[in-house]
């Protein structure tokens, strides 16, 4: 009986609308007036408190966006977007200024223990130290900054990073308390006049992470960053800015959820690192915004602008993104290698299922000598989805010595969905060596069945299938997100076959 | 008593053609049964059609498993009820380490049964504990599965996972295709630890010689999709001196 229990359940989860993270909170907001215009953008930075320069910074790249048009080479089709119609803050009420975390509204620490996100520094307040040599390492210190909509909401482990000398803070503080890092950097490497999206990101964003990494600090723990769009018709723009100093190391982590809705939402955001003289920089993505109902209904839009910059010799920077959610996908996080001997990574798992359209992928731009980079992509297609890894390879004149190795794989589950592959590679020296392999395969109904013959049900057999599919990519991921991943990997294929 | 699989007139075809011509077979709990018969007859069909694998229809017969009814069964509840396929070609995985497939497999089947599943380290010291009787190097269990395995490494793994978890029926496709003579002895020898008082098996063979070391109690030979002749191990002997052609005739 407990058999066949389980089969009805089974049936009964088969339905892409089963996501996990759709609830919504309850909650009070101070909104911006609806539609953008110069006022959004002045009430924006009032709200932040911010210094002129920063809304002169605004200003101008609302007015360069004015100017510009959305683009339209990705292979994604959606109805046009009523910028309009969108509201561009949101913010938890009630507005008095948070010192701790007893201070933030209780719905939102409920929203964050739901997503299985814990803000209270249990390990500190409690005095719980793991005994040496018994670590474990899912229960390693990870410190926290929480984004809620438009605002940061919460930021653990402050003092023992501060101590270290690394700052993480909201990037609305670190404009008012370290304005001279923010002016330096910010628009360095995704000037406001990159992109549609960048661009309005630049005129409107409310909040986000700062990470500044001094010289010769290895960072003592994994930061992560957690984004929740909760309020109705509210674009998500949040801005990360990540700065490693000579010699430093610092990994970043991002989660994104969203609630389940049915009209669409926009996030557009923009991250942007830099790497100084033999500094490392490891960024992980986990997105997983909601995709959308089994017809095609609602969803996020994920416009989103990422790139590194290896400004220093033997510098690094490492992206690896684990894509599942959003309706549509448009994100190709990149990597200048501007030091000479810098490399550039870029592991991607990027899953489409029922109506959701992706094109992502990577850039690679050598500049300086005997630069290296490696791309490894793997794009899974299931139900009517269209997925497209779209990636350029380019080196420049004097970028002697410069190597890249691309290896994309797609996997196809049914025969209603797509994959596409849309390498770009330019080399402008003579002495580049490039290197790309393409594979696309379909899930064999012959290795389900073995599975199945083995007493794993349908969904469990696409999900080991998949996994092993995409192992490359996830051993690149902090191992205790890693063991989440593949758990949401499975979710995100369920109801894929059959 | 209740045969363990009791196969009644069944009849099957694929892809609009008939393969199972009316098929009666009785097969009780501590018994070996071997399947002989010439290329084409419907042997590698019966080990599909008994797990459940798609494509085929079966448009007559009925198959009972321990008194239920098997074809109303899902493959993998008829796998978590003791059906296992010894597969010809076992398929590769790539990515998935045997071991974690071992793990997988069997906590899917306790969790069907409504058992508790087993922790990691202690499926793992199964494993080993098998592996080990099995002469199967512990290295291998880190390998995705099937991945770059000889073929006798391949039907090596098929007896740990048969041994793993500990089937009531056991059917086996052409496990000596593909193998040497040390490799056939070796994969005999694990599939003979696995002869037990309540665990019945089906073993279907083109030829002989893997009767030397599988030593059956019945041998029935099967010519286009029916048991023509039931007899003791000797009938294969005989099968082995006069060839299949004499079956085909009948059958036809």
């Amino acid at each position: 009986m407990a058999a066949v229990q389980e089969t009805i359940e089974r049936v009964r989860g088969i339905d892409v609308d089963q996501y996990r993270y759709g609830f919504e909170t309850l909650i009070e907001s101070d909104k911006a007036p609806k539609g953008l215009s110069e006022e959004t953008v002045k009430f924006i930075s009032e709200k932040k408190n911010e210094p002129a320069w920063m809304l002169q910074w605004r200003l101008e790249a609302y007015r360069r966006w004015l100017t510009m048009q959305e683009p339209t080479w990705a292979r994604v089709d959606y109805p046009k977007i009523d910028f309009q119609d969108l509201y561009y803050y949101a913010a938890p009420k009630p507005k008095k200024t948070v010192t701790s975390l007893d201070e933030i509204d209780p719905e939102i620490l409920k929203t964050y223990e739901k997503l299985g996100i814990p803000l209270r520094e249990v390990a500190m307040l409690e005095g719980v130290e793991p005994k040496v040599g018994e670590e474990d390492p899912a229960r390693r210190k990870i410190a926290v900054d929480a984004v809620f909509d438009s605002v940061s909401v919460a930021t653990t482990f402050k003092a023992e990073l501060k101590k270290a000398g690394v700052i993480f803070m909201p990037i609305s503080e670190a404009i008012r308390e370290h304005p001279e890092l923010v002016q330096k950097y910010l628009g360095s490497v995704v000037p406001t006049s990159d992109n549609f999206y960048a661009t309005l990101n630049s005129a409107v964003f409310s909040d986000g992470s700062f990470v500044y990494v001094p010289p010769g600090v290895r960072c003592p723990m994994e930061l992560s960053t957690y984004f929740r769009i909760n309020e109705r018709n509210t674009g998500q723009f949040e801005r990360t800015l990540i700065i490693a100093d000579k010699g430093s190391y610092v990994s970043y982590l991002e989660g994104c959820t969203a609630p389940q809705r049915d009209e669409n939402q926009l996030h557009a955001a923009v991250v942007e690192l830099v790497a100084h003289d033999d500094a490392e920089i490891k960024y992980s993505t986990v997105q997983n915004w909601y995709p959308g109902n089994s017809e095609g209904k609602g969803g996020i839009y994920n416009f989103v602008t990422k790139r590194g910059d290896c400004r220093g010799n033997n510098s690094k920077i490492s992206w690896t993104q684990v894509e599942t959610g959003s309706a549509i996908t448009w994100k190709y996080p990149s990597c200048i290698l501007r030091g000479d001997n810098s490399r550039g990574e870029f592991y991607s798992i990027a899953i489409s299922n029922g109506y959701q359209q992706v094109d992502s992928g990577t850039k690679m731009i050598h500049l300086g000598k005997n630069t290296s980079s490696r791309i490894i992509s793997k794009g899974i297609a299931a139900g009517k989805s269209q997925n497209t890894y779209r990636g350029l390879v380019t080196a420049h004149r004097k970028a002697t010595g410069a190597r890249n190795f691309t290896a994309c794989d797609s996997l196809l589950i049914g025969d209603k969905c797509g994959a596409h592959t849309v390498p770009y590679i330019e080399a402008k020296n003579s002495s580049a060596t490039f290197e790309h392999e393409a594979t696309t395969s379909k899930i064999s109904e012959d290795v389900l069945f073995y599975c199945i013959q083995r007493g794993l049900s349908q969904e469990e057999a696409v999900g080991l299938v998949v996994n092993g599919f995409v192992k490359d990519v996830l051993q690149q991921l902090p191992m205790e997100f890693a063991v989440e991943a593949q758990k949401l990997i499975s979710i995100s294929l369920e109801g894929s076959v059959g | 008593m209740t045969a363990l699989l009791d196969i009644r007139g069944l009849k099957a075809e694929i892809d609009g053609r008939q393969i199972l011509n009316g098929l009666d077979l009785t097969v009780n709990k501590g018994e070996v049964h071997a399947i002989m018969g010439p290329n084409g007859a419907g042997k590698s069909t019966l080990s599909y059609v008994l797990s459940g694998k798609p494509g085929y229809e079966i448009i007559g017969g009925e198959v009972f498993f321990n008194g239920e009814d098997l074809l109303a069964l899902d493959p993998d509840e008829r796998a978590a009820k003791g059906l296992f396929l010894a597969f010809q070609y076992p398929l590769e995985i790539p990515g998935v380490a045997t071991m974690t497939f071992l793990r997988t497999a069997l906590n899917a089947q306790r969790k069907k049964r409504g058992e508790e599943e087993l922790s990691s380290p202690d499926v793992l010291k199964r494993v080993r504990e098998l592996a080990k009787q099995l002469g199967i190097d512990p290295e291998m269990l880190k390998r995705p599965l099937n991945v770059g395995f000889s073929g006798g490494e391949k039907k090596r793994n098929e007896t740990l996972q048969m041994a793993l978890l500990e089937p009531k029926l056991c059917v086996l496709d052409e496990t000596d295709s593909g193998l040497d003579i040390d490799a056939l002895r070796i994969v005999a020898d694990g599939v003979n630890r696995l002869r037990a008082a309540d665990r019945g098996m089906i073993v279907i063979t083109h030829y002989q010689r893997l009767l030397d070391y599988i030593v059956p109690d019945v041998v029935h030979v099967l010519s286009a999709g029916r048991i023509v002749k039931t007899g003791g191990k000797e009938l294969a002997l005989e099968l082995e001196a006069t060839g299949y052609a004499q079956y085909q005739n009948e059958a036809a």
